[in-house]
């Protein structure tokens, strides 16, 4: 529960600005470049990754999902079935938000810099 | 109550009985404005006999799903198409509320209409809309060539049967982020154009994949401006809104306007909140599995202005 503050907190921070506090405590709970997708969530949330790193989006679930930029900053993934993995390159610095088309509620964000 | 129906008669327990993995049913009746939901039957069937005209549902196929607690929805959807072919009355068409695959692929949706063709009501007239698993990654393009009613771009559609207006509405396009099911601008204009010409007396019934009303938001369960859809529905005296994708039956009374979301054919979903994710079922055992899918049955009886909703399980 604390740790999902912590997040939403980080969120916050990095969206204003204020990106100092959001790595350190992101990187303390992440596999780095990966995020696992598991009972309809995006673990983690916020991923923060250097510039040129590729990052790796692997089904979890028995339901399918997808991973698609929600400002198409990057190219969308295919139907995720299960165990199925998605690899994108990000080149640019940026907040990259995204979601799931199938279950729309589920959102993520790639933080780069 | 749906159990009490389910046990009643042997011939129909023993027809179950052969249908291993079988999904099952739902009998809509609509009397004096409000629909009424029943687990099909024997009495079911008695009371389809005063009906002026009779519909079956379907929802959630899932053709591609292969993992517990549901290795074979093909199975299940095939029991599901010969449990209507079974009714006592034989329905007018067929309604299939969305989520016909797992993954919107093309050999998916062609099993679908492979199965259809071996069902005496699947070759007969059925009525499609298409759930979010059957517009994966090309927003629908597939689904609306094989099984698109084609009167509008955006494959909404109405028609009118024996007295009754229907609405096909698509609500899983176009999704935003954070969002739910969404209509958006186009639809409800069109829709308000649609419903206008039509008397206050006159019964309507939409259906759509995805719950119009906010069943369980944090899953996903709801349309966004589904509200503003009901505006135009509040003035008649009797709407009934059939829905799929929770794959459960849930109603809400809000009015005049009654709303049902639909078993699945496939495999069940978990009660709203109730576990982490709205995933399959999983601990549902074999032989339990068929008490959860199912099949509805829709009849409207001339001279009443409601429609009779049973539901059948397939167990």
């Amino acid at each position: 529960m604390s740790g999902r503050l912590v997040l939403a907190a980080c969120l916050l921070l990095a969206v204003e600005g204020s990106a100092l506090a959001a790595h350190a405590a992101v990187d303390a709970t992440a596999t780095p470049n990966r995020i696992e997708i598991h009972n309809f969530m995006f673990m983690p949330k916020t991923l923060t990754v250097p510039v040129g790193a590729k990052v790796t989006w692997i089904n979890r679930d028995e339901e399918p999902h997808t991973v698609v930029s929600a400002g198409g900053q990057f190219a969308p993934s295919k139907a995720l079935d299960t165990g199925d993995r998605y690899v994108t390159t990000f080149g640019k610095p940026g907040t990259y938000t995204y979601y799931c088309t199938v279950h729309p509620f589920m959102t993520g964000t790639v933080i780069v810099k | 109550m749906q159990d009490e129906h389910d046990n009643r008669t042997m011939g129909r327990r023993e027809f179950m009985k052969c249908m291993a993995w079988a999904g099952t049913g739902t009998l809509l009746l609509m009397k004096g404005g409000v629909l009424h939901a029943r687990t099909l039957g024997t009495e079911a069937g008695a009371e389809a006999k005063d009906a002026t005209f009779s519909f079956a549902q379907v929802s959630d196929s899932h053709i591609g799903f292969h993992l517990a607690p549901n290795p074979d929805p093909a199975a299940t959807f095939r029991a599901a198409l010969a449990q209507v072919d079974a009714l006592p009355v034989r329905p007018d068409f067929v309604l299939h509320t969305g989520d016909l695959t797992h993954l919107s692929r093309p050999d998916q949706f062609a099993t679908v209409q492979g199965l259809m063709q071996e069902s005496r009501a699947g070759k007969g007239k059925v009525l499609y809309v298409p759930g979010e698993h059957d517009v994966i990654g090309d927003n629908g393009a597939e689904f609306f060539r094989r099984f698109g009613e084609r009167q509008h771009d955006g494959g909404w559609y109405s028609f009118d049967h024996r007295g009754v207006h229907f609405v096909g509405l698509i609500n899983v396009l176009n999704l935003k982020a954070g969002g739910l099911g969404y209509l958006g601008a186009e639809q409800l204009a069109w829709l308000k154009k649609d419903l206008a010409p039509l008397s206050a007396e006159t019964p309507v019934l939409v259906f759509a994949h995805m719950p119009m009303w906010s069943l369980y938001p944090e899953w996903g369960w709801g349309t966004d401006d589904s509200a503003e859809a009901m505006s135009y529905l509040r003035r008649f005296g009797s709407v009934s809104v059939l829905n799929g994708h929770i794959h459960q039956i849930q109603q809400k009374v809000e009015g005049n306007i009654t709303f049902h979301t639909a078993r699945s054919t496939a495999y069940p979903q978990p009660a709203p909140g109730a576990g982490p994710a709205p995933g399959p079922l999983k601990s549902v055992t074999p032989d339990k599995l068929r008490s959860y899918l199912g099949v509805r049955s829709v009849r409207h009886v001339q001279g009443k202005d409601a429609l009779a909703v049973t539901e059948e399980a397939m167990a």
